[in-house]
């Protein structure tokens, strides 16, 4: 049964690609009209310098391209560059100190004006410029000098060698702006260039030719992009705002919308919706974790605000290992996954459970083990107190338990609190909205940083395929605290030499193979060794495109965006 | 008729002066009310929807004795009874009449739950919000020194944006309210007050307006030449004429203060997110409402009901109180 | 009238300059950070960096004084040159450069620092303008549409009290007030747009109407959010129009009127009326800038992007110069509105003195 429906699905996917030939797969540039695009959140400039938010990396990813990009399988592309260059083709010196960009022959920007190494390298200087406030300058991390060797080739020096030195040029986050444009714009006068922010010139499949902040960008085909007979189509426009349910409906239900971006919905929701008929979901795995953080330090109100969440006071009962791993055996993770992501997630004991190279094979946690989770407490010494809370000592089993609005994480709270409720543990809920929970705020008291809370839960994930600045942000001293304006990314407060050892060994190692060692024992230390940080799902990404539009990759490993020149129109 | 039949007749002169029946005490003013309200059917139907909802949640929880917040996974998306009406495959539970959510909660026992929450946020904030309200625009528009610095003050308020006040709100009071009284208590205040404080500047304005013109007329120019203190003119003259627009402020209020509470805890600023309120299970049940049509009608019709309610009271006491209508 | 309309003018000015300081320590007080949109995987060293980019260093009181200096002195400049530029009106007169001032450094004349937004990097006042449009499209023409509709069905209704016109209308009202547009909004659009498909659920803010098609579209397009918005307008206005009817219809001077032989007409569409405006007067002037200030929830649900959606958004990315700058700019309409009520009130019933 199984090996038909494969077989099936072979013989559905030859026939729609030779369809798809048929339909014009290839043909004159622009030939196919107009594509529309939905973002439930919407643009506020094209220039991602200046704006680290996705919605501007995504939509400035159809205008403005890096020399090379992950493509779905995380694998590197060459966009602008002739080759990736690696130490197999010397374009990454032997001691990974340097590395040597070239550009493809005979680039045009949109105004038809030569690509050259003078604008790898004024991009550089852009974005590494002291008063800029470039948002992607850790892509840029321990870079030396950028310097052009000829019109075509820049070389990259490191001040140490880099394992990883694909930084700067790679990825949605770093694309190459035009010289001549930006010229006025350097450090303090960036944000005077509107005209430039609005509306750069690139080498991508599409040119703007209106942006409406926070609302619409109205593109056409770039008349100098690299490949002929690409773009198909001949306008595009992209709308922002409203909500992800809105820009479901508009594709899948309406069919007014071509392309909708992370529909983050329920899993009845969405297939729901596509019983509309006019689109379908499509879903990808990249590395982002739904995770519950342990904080191992005492949040209590009554403490002074120079001690409370800080190391100084260890928590009173998550500083025990066997309530941790308690909490987390209690837990059904495959529950979670039918009720918030369906086919889009998937169980996970891993915080790093991809590329395939760094993900343990951790599986300890996916059975939920209620009873064994009671007994742990118990021979612990946690016992169950009147009103059916454990206690040991006076210190009950009490629980406050926050995290983003958003309604999929509100039934992971009323599930996981249902579960506790079940091994003696006492739950308070809280939901903070987003932009106060994840902003920085020293004076705030929601800030997931701060962690006034026992347990939090969030997403994260790290950009590209290599998760080493996502592993060392667990460094002893790195955890937000007073000192710091409670800036920091270690927010359990987690801390162990022998981690600390292993961080900077992996910011030396070249060795693929050796990295992956390394980063497994790493992922293992924080999850299944110490319970610090209890991975929940592995979080797919799901968008949705309408039935008549061709092409569509999805990568979550770059921008969504990345192949949009290879889209088309299906025939009717 | 004759003259002869009328001789026949005895006049007893002092007859006619003389009651038919014993003298009664004069007969109260709010009987007379009470009489005109029970012939106002509207208001009758509307007082007794209140009654029996207050009831329902009050007393609803020691009938139907399921825990609001219990999870059963197994039996989540469990129609209503009455689906099998037209629908015999439904997947229906004898034991969850109205239904589970998609969570497996038992939708009657959240209806009841959040009922009381609703209830006591909405009449709570909207009885501020009136007073509040009323006390501002009688004195502006009855004292006309206070007058600018008052409504100087309601710009204020209308003007504050309602997100970072109620950011700032949260940040300084949460915690040592709910130190004091709970995190679902401590909520409570800190929501009724912010929707109480946020919402009671058009009821000022409006009553301001009528009070200017109000005072202005005959009546009060004979009261206060009577001696009238400023006290009994406001309590006596001038209130009961502008009790038609507080009915209205009051039942709009009513639904704007249910309302209001669900868009709160979407920002994270009211109650915990398992706690039912029936604003809360309007908005929760959006997304599915083609395939769960009864959740987003259930709160729906709780709310507009109730609201439907207070306005038929208040138009039934507003004749009921008003002596022109009376007794039409 | 004239003398009092003139003190109050004058009056707003610290009026005005009081509620900007509120609001702006109000922004400073509130929790949020410009930086919460960004990635986590930006890490904290450079979100600082970027903060200290934005301005964000700066003591308050600069922080104020600057807003105040750009929203007052420099935005007004810039905006008459461009109506000395660019518009119909003024486009005869020669072009002024007042926003410009001499750079020294470079020797020629360059742009002023104009008030910026920290989302978007550029002027907000353009953005604002640029949102005007679609805001008056669908939220102004649906208050309209909402009193227009309002005021006949509360003085029918009051006029004819419980007729079954009266229930009728009370009841759809009071249940449309009490469904919030949350829950109207994706109704309307479920059946409209989805199940019937004869309307668009996503508002095209650059639909550009210069012919009868694109007009039907336009119309197409604004349809469901101006019902949705109308509902509220409606039952709102409604209420109090009725309410204040059936106060005045029983007064004596209507008594007076009708025995001296008037129509029942003017009676009352001219005393009863003209007598039972003022709370309604008071509500429509409250929700005039309540237009400017965008619905949020609406344009939300159909991706009008007015000004509402430009707040909401600010709002959620702390995008603290934008916020001050649409909050004033409705404390500015919320002042001018009051004002006019207040004016109002005067004309309607002339023994309402303020002097």
């Amino acid at each position: 049964m199984i090996l038909k429906t494969i077989l099936l699905g072979a013989i559905a996917t030859t026939a729609f690609a030779s369809t798809a030939m048929a339909d014009g797969h290839e043909g004159a540039r622009a030939r196919d009209g107009e594509v529309k695009i939905i973002y439930w959140q919407a643009p506020s400039i094209l220039n991602p310098y200046l704006s680290g938010g996705t919605k501007d990396i995504e939509s400035s990813s159809l205008v403005i391209e890096p020399m090379g990009r992950y493509d779905q399988n995380g694998d590197l592309v060459a966009y602008l560059a002739a080759e990736i260059p690696t130490v197999g083709n010397g374009g990454v010196s032997e001691d990974l100190t340097s590395i040597t960009w070239k550009l493809k022959e005979g680039l045009k920007w949109s105004d038809g004006s030569d690509v050259t190494s003078a604008d790898l390298v004024f991009t550089a200087k852009y974005c590494m410029h002291p008063e800029g406030g470039c948002a992607q300058l850790s892509k840029y991390d321990g870079v030396e000098s950028v310097e052009a060797i000829d019109a075509l080739t820049t070389k990259i020096t490191f001040n140490q060698p880099k394992p990883n030195p694909y930084g700067p040029f790679m990825g949605g986050q770093s694309p190459i702006i035009q010289a001549t444009q930006f010229a006025d714009c350097l450090g303090a006068r960036a944000p005077e260039c509107t005209e430039a922010n609005f509306g750069p010139i690139g080498t991508g499949p599409f040119v703007v030719t209106n942006f409406k902040p926070n609302d619409v960008i109205q593109m056409v085909a770039n008349e100098n992009y690299r490949t002929a007979g690409k773009p198909a189509f001949a306008s595009l426009t992209f709308k922002g705002g409203g909500s992800a349910e809105a820009s479901g409906r508009a594709v899948m239900e309406t069919g007014e919308f071509d392309y909708a971006w992370n529909l983050q919905l329920a899993p009845d929701v969405i297939s729901k919706m596509a019983q509309g008929g006019k689109g379908q979901p499509i879903s990808a795995f990249g590395a982002l974790v739904e995770r519950l953080e342990m904080n191992l330090t005492n949040p209590s109100p009554n403490l002074p605000p120079e001690t409370r969440a800080t190391v100084a006071e260890p928590h009173p009962f998550l500083s025990d290992i066997n309530v941790r791993e308690a909490l987390s055996m209690a837990i059904n993770r495959q529950e979670l996954v039918d009720v918030g992501y369906g086919d889009a997630g998937r169980p996970t004991c891993n915080l790093v459970p991809a590329p395939a190279l760094y993900a343990s094979d951790n599986t300890g946690c996916l059975t939920q083990d209620i009873a064994g989770a009671n007994a742990k407490l118990e021979a612990a010494g946690w016992v169950k107190g009147s009103d059916g809370i454990r206690a040991k000592d006076g210190v009950r089993l009490s629980i406050l338990y926050q995290t983003s609005t958003n309604a999929v994480r509100q039934d992971f709270q009323a599930l996981i609190k249902n579960s506790w409720n079940q091994i003696g543990v006492e739950t308070e809920l809280r939901n903070l909205d987003a932009s106060v929970f994840f902003g920085g705020d020293p004076g705030s008291p929601d800030t997931f940083q701060k962690f006034y809370a026992d347990v939090e839960m969030y997403a994260n994930v790290f950009d590209g395929t290599d998760p080493q600045a996502y592993l060392a942000a667990y460094r002893c001293g790195g955890e937000p605290k007073p000192s710091s304006q409670w800036q920091g990314e270690n927010i359990n407060r987690f801390c162990d030499p022998a981690y600390d050892a292993m961080i900077d060994e992996l910011a030396r190692t070249g060795d693929l193979a050796k990295r992956g060692e390394l980063g497994k024992k790493m992922n293992d230390m924080l999850t299944k060794d110490s319970f610090t940080i209890v991975p929940l799902v592995d979080r797919g990404r799901v968008s949705a495109h309408a039935n008549s539009l061709g092409g569509v990759v999805l990568n979550v490993f770059d921008s969504e965006l990345w192949n949009a020149a290879d889209w088309y129109r299906i025939g009717n | 008729m004759t003259d002869a039949s009328l001789k026949t007749v005895e006049i007893d002169p002092y007859a006619a002066l003389q009651d038919k029946e014993p003298p009664r005490a004069p007969r109260n003013q709010w009987l007379d009310v009470w009489d005109q309200f029970k012939k106002h059917k509207g208001a009758v139907f509307g007082g007794g929807f209140l009654l029996f909802i207050t009831l329902a949640v009050l007393l609803g929880p020691y009938i139907w004795n399921v825990d609001p917040q219990k999870l059963d996974i197994r039996n989540k998306d469990a129609r209503p009874i009455w689906t099998l009406i037209w629908d015999s495959s439904a997947k229906t539970l004898w034991h969850r009449p109205f239904g589970t959510d998609n969570l497996g909660r038992d939708i009657l026992s959240n209806m009841i739950a959040g009922g009381r929450a609703s209830m006591a946020v909405g009449w709570t904030a909207m009885l501020l919000s009136l007073s509040i309200g009323t006390a501002v625009g009688v004195a502006a528009g009855y004292f006309k020194r206070l007058d600018g610095l008052l409504m100087r003050l309601t710009d204020l308020f209308l003007s504050l944006p309602i997100l970072p006040l109620l950011l700032v709100a949260v940040t300084l009071f949460r915690q040592p309210l709910r130190a004091n009284f709970g995190p679902e208590g401590g909520m409570f205040i800190l929501i009724v007050v912010i929707v109480g404080i946020t919402s009671w500047m058009q009821t000022a304005r409006i009553v301001r307006g009528e009070i200017l013109a109000l005072k202005e007329r005959e009546f009060i120019l004979a009261a206060r030449s009577i001696g009238t203190s400023p006290g009994a003119i406001i309590r006596r003259h001038l209130l009961p004429n502008v009790v038609s627009p507080i009915m209205v402020s009051a039942t709009l209020g009513l639904a704007v203060a249910i309302i209001t509470e669900s868009a709160l805890s979407f920002l994270g600023v009211g109650f915990p997110s398992d706690f039912p309120t029936w604003g809360k299970m309007l908005a929760d049940a959006v997304p599915r409402m083609e395939e769960y049509p009864e959740r987003v009608l259930l709160p729906g019709i709780a709310i507009s009901l109730t609201v439907l309610g207070v306005n038929y009271l208040g138009d039934g006491l507003r004749d009921a109180l008003d002596p022109r209508i009376r007794g039409r | 009238m004239l003398t009092f309309t003139i003190r109050r003018l004058i009056l707003s000015i610290p009026t005005l300059l009081f509620i900007s300081i509120v609001i702006f320590a109000l922004l400073q007080l509130a929790p949020g950070d410009p930086m919460a949109q960004v990635p986590l995987t930006v890490p904290p060293e450079v979100k600082q960096k970027m903060r200290e980019a934005l301005g964000l260093g700066a003591p308050v009181h600069i922080q104020y004084l600057k807003w105040l200096n750009q929203f007052f002195i420099v935005e007004p400049q810039f905006l008459i040159d461009w109506m000395t530029r660019n518009s119909f009106l003024f486009g005869w007169l020669p072009d002024t450069q007042l926003g410009m001032v001499y750079d020294v450094e470079l020797e020629k004349l360059v742009p002023q620092q104009r008030n910026i937004s920290w989302q978007t990097r550029s002027p907000i006042m353009d953005i604002v303008i640029q949102r005007i449009p679609q805001t008056l499209w669908v939220v102004g023409l649906a208050y309209l549409v909402g009193i227009l509709i309002a005021l006949p069905i509360g003085i029918y209704s009051a006029y004819r009290h419980y007729s079954v016109f009266d229930q009728t209308g009370t009841f759809i009202t009071m249940i449309g007030f009490s469904i919030p547009p949350f829950f109207t909004g994706p109704l309307l659009i479920v059946i409209f747009s989805v199940t019937l498909g004869w309307l668009p659920s996503i508002y095209d803010t650059t639909h550009v109407v210069n012919d009868w098609t694109s007009f039907k579209y336009q119309l197409s397009q604004m349809i469901l959010p101006v019902m949705v918005l109308a509902l509220q307008t409606t039952a709102q206005i409604s209420r109090y129009m009725r309410a204040s009817m059936l106060d005045n219809l029983n007064q004596d001077y209507v008594r007076t009127a009708r025995a001296k032989g008037l129509k029942e007409g003017v009676v009352v569409m001219v005393h009863v009326l003209r007598n039972s405006m003022i709370p309604v007067i008071t509500v429509i002037a409250l929700g005039v800038p309540s237009i400017f200030g965008g619905a949020i929830i609406t344009e939300n649900v159909f991706g009008v992007n007015g000004i509402g959606q430009l707040l909401i958004t600010a709002l959620f990315a702390n995008d603290i110069p934008m916020v001050m700058t649409i909050t004033f700019i409705f404390a500015i309409m919320i002042v001018a509105f009051n004002l006019i009520a207040d004016v109002l009130y005067g004309v309607l019933d002339p023994r309402i003195r303020y002097d």
